[in-house]
């Protein structure tokens, strides 16, 4: 883990977070036209011939999603710059983390589908990259192959849910998308809605592909801050709202997200509590944050919607806070074991204040911001149906949330101090102004909601069509919010000092259950082995086998052809007595490389086939084509003379049967290509592109030898792509010759 | 090979098959020859050298490794490819000019450029088939 240095950080790492910052500052002078009601957009043409644009667009619901990922990216990559100081790849991580957010801050603002699509590739490489950061554990590069699995093939599936949202709607513009009347009426709804679905829960965590999410804790604290509370995971959430106007509001859309999100906030909560590691039990409330909003989306009102908005910005500010809190503990401790830990308030003051901040919010206590969010959602529920089942499932979750609030940030900080791996320290300023920051900002939010109810009102009725946005307040009168908040707050106290038997309880259920991650593993390891299977029966490793492959297929291909098409065949035998002299040569050259005792016959055979037919292109006037089929066939005369005169004698060892097998395949490809070319001589000769060459090769591209002009010339790019593969071809045999020396010879 | 009358004959057919080969490569443009035809002929001089001497003569003698000629080749076909494009024209596109009444163009630094290609190319097979199988 991560190791004490004495090396300080210099200024200039500094610099990754005062360039997040700037972004912040830039996206915040967007902002009075956002809430003015307006949107900003920018963009240039990318593939003008397929109407795709890298265009952005800046809207209540991308600008709160761009300020939570430049803010908070600001305090994480502040974070970092102490946390991973001394490391060995320390410039590495800041150039993914950097990556990351600007592919990050793509995806939201992109007003293109597919512009937004490649930024959500981006997402899913640069968050590989970050996952298996500590890249010698095993653990860490396999966790993070599966969420680059996961993720990657939801991605597919979106690919072609955007296409056909493009087909659909006619546009790849957002903005025109979302302006336009929606498409739950084409037929094409249902197709998107699953790939558009898949795509976003895939991404989002949502059940049943929630269990990569836990496994991505194996990345280092900072990422799990970033990676897990404003950004990544929220990308799934992102994409459902922004596609909510032309998706939502059908009984499928309204069916799958609230039975998904109930399934995985529900769970993941009660997962949650039973974590006695305190990264992993934040992991497992991130879940629950996510199948809530993804809840809250399912309806289609200001309450279900400002609930959704308003408690995605209270989750990103607490959430970050907390892990970067659990970081903290961590490196000052040598241990984030809830067990182990406790008084830690007396050593590190200050992380225990920015930890109260933000579990006080995520607890959902007045006057933070998680109180309006939890008041909200259970106002929300009401308008989603069956209104009865969803608050009672938000109920529980949330008072589960409450209790594991009180694990992370009351446990480690309270009661008798514990021996831990080395003596408690406080952390650095830079540790400690992000999560004190977020915190209070949870705490300001919550008193000053005035200040954030404006983009809330415009995301809400900008970006979701809706008349008016539900407000936010501290109180609201006694109402049936006020009631089950109350509710929340004692079930959740039950839950938190009966802990010890709720994770007993928990742990028998849950063995009973399948495990996921699991299953993931089996299903890799059968596809591993069917893709050895395939291999083993393709490459056998036997030159004669893909002989016979290749050719059988063309034999058959070309037979095929002649017997289905029936081209007419015109047998022509008037031929000047050299043409007979010559034909004669090659056939003979042809059955004398049949000779089964020489291979020196058999070069030879195949020699004079060669000149043969050079003999032909000369008659014919193609001096060109003639001198370098003569310089080749010298060529492979003497490379196969190299090679085979050193191989033992020819002894036949194919059965009876083979030999039939290999004579009827060469006699079908032999008939066949007679019989073909036979055919195309039948045929007058199409001169166009001859007659073309012969006008124009001296006026355009002044040579007289056609074939030259056409090869250097006209066709240069041509020749070009042939220069490359000819390169390519003997460095790939020189490649596989040498292999075959002894060590030590090679050079 | 130790053959009396191969060596001696070799180093007089592989500096007729160069010249002729260059020959070959810059007639091309109006007669019959080419940067195609030029490679296979010097390539095909060099194996002759190679088969008289041994091919570690004909390396001392080429001083660089065949690879790295190809390698030229391609780059100079590539550079002639690109050149049009900084003029203004399209890649690959033919460009004129004209220096002491010699006619002068990107096309042959192209014809050069595949010339060294396939040169370099089928010299590396020979050299390595030569040297694996020895």
């Amino acid at each position: 883990m991560i190791t004490e240095t004495t090396s300080r950080p210099g200024i200039w790492s500094l610099l990754p977070a005062l360039f997040a910052a700037s972004l912040f500052g830039a996206l915040l002078l967007a902002l009075p036209a956002v809430l003015a009601g307006g949107t900003v957009q920018f963009g240039w043409d990318w593939l003008p011939a397929l109407g795709i644009r890298l265009s952005f667009l800046i809207d209540g619901l991308s600008l709160t999603f761009a300020l939570l990922i430049s803010g908070i990216g600001s305090a994480v990559l502040l974070y970092a710059s102490s946390y991973l100081a001394g490391h060995p790849h320390y410039l590495r991580f800041f150039l993914f983390l950097t990556s990351f957010m600007l592919s990050m801050l793509g995806l939201v603002l992109a007003a293109d589908l597919i512009a937004l699509f490649v930024f959500w590739e981006l997402t899913s490489v640069t968050s590989y990259l970050l996952i298996g950061f500590v890249h010698d554990d095993p653990r860490a590069r396999r966790n993070a192959l599966q969420a680059m699995l996961v993720t990657g093939a939801g991605g597919l599936a979106l690919l072609a849910g955007f296409i056909l949202i493009g087909v659909a709607g006619g546009t790849w513009d957002l903005a025109e998308l979302l302006a336009g009347e929606g498409l739950q009426a084409h037929p094409l709804y249902s197709g998107i809605l699953v790939l558009i679905l898949l795509g976003a829960f895939t991404k989002s965590a949502q059940f049943p592909f929630h269990f990569w999410l836990p496994n991505a804790m194996s990345a280092p604290t900072p990422v799990s801050a970033y990676l897990h509370s404003a950004t990544m995971v929220k990308a799934g959430i992102y994409l459902l709202a922004r596609l909510h106007p032309t998706l939502s509001g059908t009984a499928a859309w309204e069916v799958t997200l609230t039975c998904a999100g109930l399934m995985t906030a529900v769970m993941a909560s009660l997962l949650a509590i039973r974590q006695t590691d305190l990264k992993t039990a934040l992991a497992y409330t991130t879940l629950m944050a996510l199948g809530t909003i993804t809840l809250f989306l399912a309806g289609d009102t200001p309450y279900a919607l400002t609930a959704a908005v308003t408690f995605l910005i209270v989750h990103s500010l607490y959430k970050a806070a907390l892990f970067m809190v659990v970081g903290n503990i961590d490196h000052g401790t040598g241990t984030r074991d809830a067990e182990s830990l406790g008084g830690l308030a007396r050593k590190m003051p200050l992380t225990a204040v920015a930890a109260g901040l933000a579990a006080l919010s995520m607890a959902g206590l007045p006057p933070f911001l998680g109180w309006m969010g939890k008041e909200l959602l259970y106002a929300g529920a009401q308008d989603l149906s069956p209104a009865a089942l969803i608050t009672g499932g938000v109920l529980i979750a949330n008072a589960l949330m409450f209790a594991v609030a009180a694990i992370v940030a009351l446990a480690p900080f309270y009661g008798p101090l514990k021996r831990t791996p080395h003596a408690p320290h406080e952390a650095d300023w830079r540790m400690l102004a992000g999560p004190l920051l977020l915190g209070a900002l949870g705490l300001l939010a919550g008193l000053l909601a005035s200040g954030v109810q404006p983009l809330v009102d415009q995301t809400v009725t900008g970006s979701f069509a809706q008349s008016k946005a539900a407000g936010l307040h501290l109180w609201a009168g006694f109402n049936l919010p006020l009631l089950l908040s109350a509710l929340t707050f004692l079930l959740g106290t039950v839950f938190y000092l009966n802990r010890s038997r709720l994770r007993l309880v928990l742990g028998a259920l849950l063995e009973r259950l399948p495990v996921f991650d699991r299953s993931w593993d089996r299903l890799l390891d059968r596809f591993r082995g069917f893709a050895g299977w395939q291999a083993e029966l393709i490459q056998t490793g036997k030159l004669s086998h893909y002989l016979t492959v290749t050719f059988a297929v063309v034999g058959a291909v070309l037979l095929a052809t002649v017997v289905l098409r029936l081209p007419q065949v015109r047998f022509d035998l008037s031929a000047p007595v050299v043409m007979w002299i010559i034909a004669a040569a090659i056939a003979g050259g042809a059955i004398f490389t049949l000779n089964p005792h020489s291979r020196l016959a058999n070069i030879a055979g195949i020699g004079t086939v060669g000149i043969g037919v050079a003999l032909v292109f000369i008659l014919f006037g193609a001096p060109d084509v003639a001198t370098t089929q003569l310089m080749v066939e010298t060529l492979s005369a003497v490379l196969f003379g190299i090679a085979m005169l050193r191989l033992p004698g020819i002894r036949e060892r194919r059965s009876g049967r083979r030999q039939l097998v290999h004579g009827a395949i060469a006699v079908s490809v032999g008939l066949s290509v007679t019989l073909i070319i036979l055919a195309i001589a039948a045929h007058p000769l199409d001169r166009n592109l001859t007659t073309f060459f012969e006008e124009n090769s001296y006026l355009l591209a002044h040579g007289l030898n056609i074939v030259n002009v056409i090869l250097v010339d006209f066709r240069a790019f041509d020749t070009f792509g042939e220069l490359t593969v000819v390169l390519l071809a003997s460095i790939g045999a020189y490649a596989l010759l040498k292999r075959r020396l002894p060590r030590g010879e090679a050079d | 090979m130790n053959s009396l009358i191969l060596s001696t004959g070799a180093r007089l057919l592989t500096a007729l098959f160069m010249v002729f080969s260059l020959y070959v490569l810059l007639r091309g443009h109006n007669a019959p020859g080419g940067g195609f035809i030029g490679g296979l002929i010097a390539a095909c001089g060099l194996t002759i050298h190679a088969f008289a001497g041994g091919v570690a003569e004909t390396r001392k003698a080429l001083k660089t490794d065949p690879r790295n000629i190809a390698a030229l080749g391609l780059v100079a076909a590539l550079i002639a490819g690109l050149l049009p494009a900084f003029a203004g024209t399209e890649p690959f596109s033919g460009l004129w000019g004209e220096i002491a009444g010699l006619k002068l163009s990107n096309i042959l630094l192209f014809d050069i450029g595949v010339y060294l290609a396939v040169f370099g190319g089928i010299l590396t097979l020979v050299f390595a088939l030569e040297d694996t199988l020895k």
